[in-house]
């Protein structure tokens, strides 16, 4: 059989066997540069968005300076840009959403994976948990404005009247506000927490499990004194990734936290984050504003970026050493 | 004593968690269940003194924007995954990817709205369905990147050895053995990422926006069932609101069917 033979039919039987013909070379190495540029072209669009954010930013940056950070007005007539009530709010409502939602998250983790429930089960209430994260921002929204304000209005009233001297009850709640967009938040941050934990406490070899039954704790015990701790480092992973989560949510805080730029500790009191401050003012802003607006994206990017590469970071690192690579 | 006060909170705890999930799909049932009908899909929005409608332009305008992310963000998510995965592995760039990927993953959606609105809507001079697509894409690359490398690496690599064994070039090895053997893994991360992306509303704000008319071509402003369910939610008139209930339901039937494919399909056979 001659070569040009084999190099000509690919499919013939008594080809399956050959060294690539030069069209196949030429085809892996167009294929080789198109992955390549299609890996690249991740990193350059990163590299894309921070500068162009930061670019369209740059003249409010020159305008304001340092002082739109801390200052705490937002007034387009006098042009005087400050975005400090919203990183407050950012921060609280984040935190707020974390302190509820980590709580919920690391416990159902527990739940899910030290045999709490037969595995069927624990498999119909994972996915219960999982179906929380694919329920868009903007139903949850909704969801918050006709049920979870109606719901907590009177107790949030009753706290008021009875502890208001307390700054965490200062204000009654009207409607909106930072409590419940708080809650919903708490609720979209906790799928997030419940999985990356739940692959923490998977990770945790079986035989340290079995050891701590071997030297008789109970149930509990090695719960709590053996799997959280050699779990904890993905434990806090997962607190920062939903934190980081909590950051930059847009739709449900636009639509329940009542954009209003005042700091307060008040529980039921309207605030803002730099998410929804974007959202409610971007599409009727001007030239001036819209600038200012690019300055607190600016600030929301480098905010998320920031605690995102950290708990990244911080997931690959501890996944490293409890599965035993170094 | 202690350990089962602890147990019994634990079961508290997990109860009180899905409470949410029951109560959202509860009330889309009972408020936007009354509304499905026919002419949901086929009618336009209504203003605020009207009755009726419906919302059959932004459910077009919904599936014409994640199909144009998904013409994007599919091929390159798939040639980088490739790239991770068995091109080149371990190379600088592909950890660079691989973490700026998964740094994508937590980026806020609506700065992705803000990215192009800078680069698409100031260029093109107004807002499209182009813009919003392209809005989309950003955020779907990251889990596709993610999930398809994740399939591709779960080919076993005696299939690949032997393919190299038998003369195939690199690229044949990853088209005719790992993209065939992987493609329920990448399908799963594929119809993931449009579900999530199909709820998406923030970075559709303002590269979309959004139109009370139907969709007449790619460059013009854009409605999205998201959005509108933004929109009315704020509205002083029963009628939108009633609305806004039953374009929820359909956009989570949408979103929950997408997601439960991505199972079955993903669903590992032994």
């Amino acid at each position: 059989m001659s070569s040009a033979e084999i190099s000509a039919g690919a499919s013939t039987e008594a080809a399956i066997s050959r060294p690539p013909g030069r069209n196949e070379r030429l085809a892996d190495r167009t294929f080789s540069i198109l992955a390549h540029s299609s890996a690249l072209a991740i990193v350059l669009l990163v590299a894309y968005i921070l500068w162009e954010i930061g670019i369209q930013a740059l003249p409010a940056i020159a305008d304001n300076g340092i002082s739109f950070i801390f200052g705490s007005v937002w007034d387009v007539q006098k042009s005087t840009f400050g975005i400090l009530p919203a990183i407050w709010g950012t921060l609280y409502s984040a935190l707020m959403a974390l302190l509820i939602g980590g709580f919920f998250g690391i416990t159902v983790a527990i739940f899910l994976t030290q045999d709490f429930l037969p595995p069927r089960l624990s498999m119909v209430f994972r996915t219960v948990i999982e179906m929380l994260a694919a329920i868009p921002s903007v139903v949850f929204g909704l969801w918050g404005i006709f049920v979870v304000i109606p719901a907590i209005r009177p107790l949030a009233n009753w706290l008021h009247e009875t502890l208001g001297w307390l700054p965490f009850f200062g204000t009654s709640l009207s409607g909106p506000g930072l409590l419940p967009a708080a809650l919903v938040l708490a609720i979209m941050v906790l799928p997030t927490v419940a999985a990356i934990s739940q692959d923490a406490l998977q990770l945790v070899p079986f035989r340290t499990k079995e050891a701590a039954y071997g030297m008789g704790t109970t149930r509990w015990e090695a719960i709590l004194k053996v799997m959280l701790p050699t779990a904890a480092g993905g434990i806090f992973s997962a607190l920062v990734l939903g934190f980081g989560r909590a950051l930059g949510e847009t739709m449900a805080l636009a639509m329940l936290i009542g954009n209003s730029n005042q700091i307060s500790l008040s529980l039921f009191a309207p605030a803002n984050t730099l998410a929804s401050l974007l959202a409610s003012s971007f599409p009727e802003a001007g030239a001036i504003e819209r600038q200012a607006l690019m300055y607190a994206a600016l600030v929301l990017l480098a905010i998320t970026l920031a605690v995102n590469m950290f708990g990244t970071f911080m997931l690959a690192l501890t996944t490293r050493r409890i599965s035993g690579k170094s | 004593m202690r350990s089962g006060l602890l147990t019994a909170g634990t079961w508290l705890v997990a109860l009180i968690a899905s409470v949410p999930l029951i109560s959202v799909l509860y009330m889309l049932i009972v408020q936007g269940g009354g509304r499905l009908s026919a002419e949901l899909f086929t009618e336009l929005p209504p203003a605020g003194f009207e009755m009726g409608g419906g919302f059959g332009n932004a459910i077009l305008g919904t599936v014409v924007m994640v199909a144009i992310a998904s013409a994007i963000s599919i091929p390159i998510g798939i040639l980088a995954a490739a790239y991770l995965s068995d091109v080149d592995p371990d190379s600088k760039l592909a950890q660079w990817t691989r973490f700026l990927a998964k740094v994508l993953t937590g980026f806020p959606s609506i700065l992705a709205g803000v990215f192009v609105y800078a680069v698409v809507v100031l260029a093109m001079g107004r807002y499209s369905a182009l813009a919003g697509g392209i809005a989309l894409a950003v955020l779907m690359l990251p889990t596709i990147i993610l999930t398809a490398e994740e399939a591709m690496k779960m080919v076993p690599r005696k299939m690949k050895d032997a393919a190299i064994g038998m003369g195939c070039t690199r690229s044949q090895v990853i088209w005719q053995i790992v993209l065939p053997t992987g493609l329920p893994g990448i399908l799963t991360g594929v119809i993931l990422a449009v579900a999530r992306v199909a709820g998406e509303s923030a970075p559709l704000l303002f590269t979309a926006l959004f139109s009370n008319y139907w969709l007449n071509s790619l460059g013009e402003p854009t409605a999205s069932l998201s959005i509108l369910i933004y929109n009315f939610s704020s509205m002083p008139f029963e009628n939108q609101i009633e609305l806004a209930w039953a374009a929820s339901l359909v956009l989570v039937l949408i979103v929950l069917v997408f997601n439960i494919l991505s199972r079955l399909i993903g669903r590992p056979k032994i």
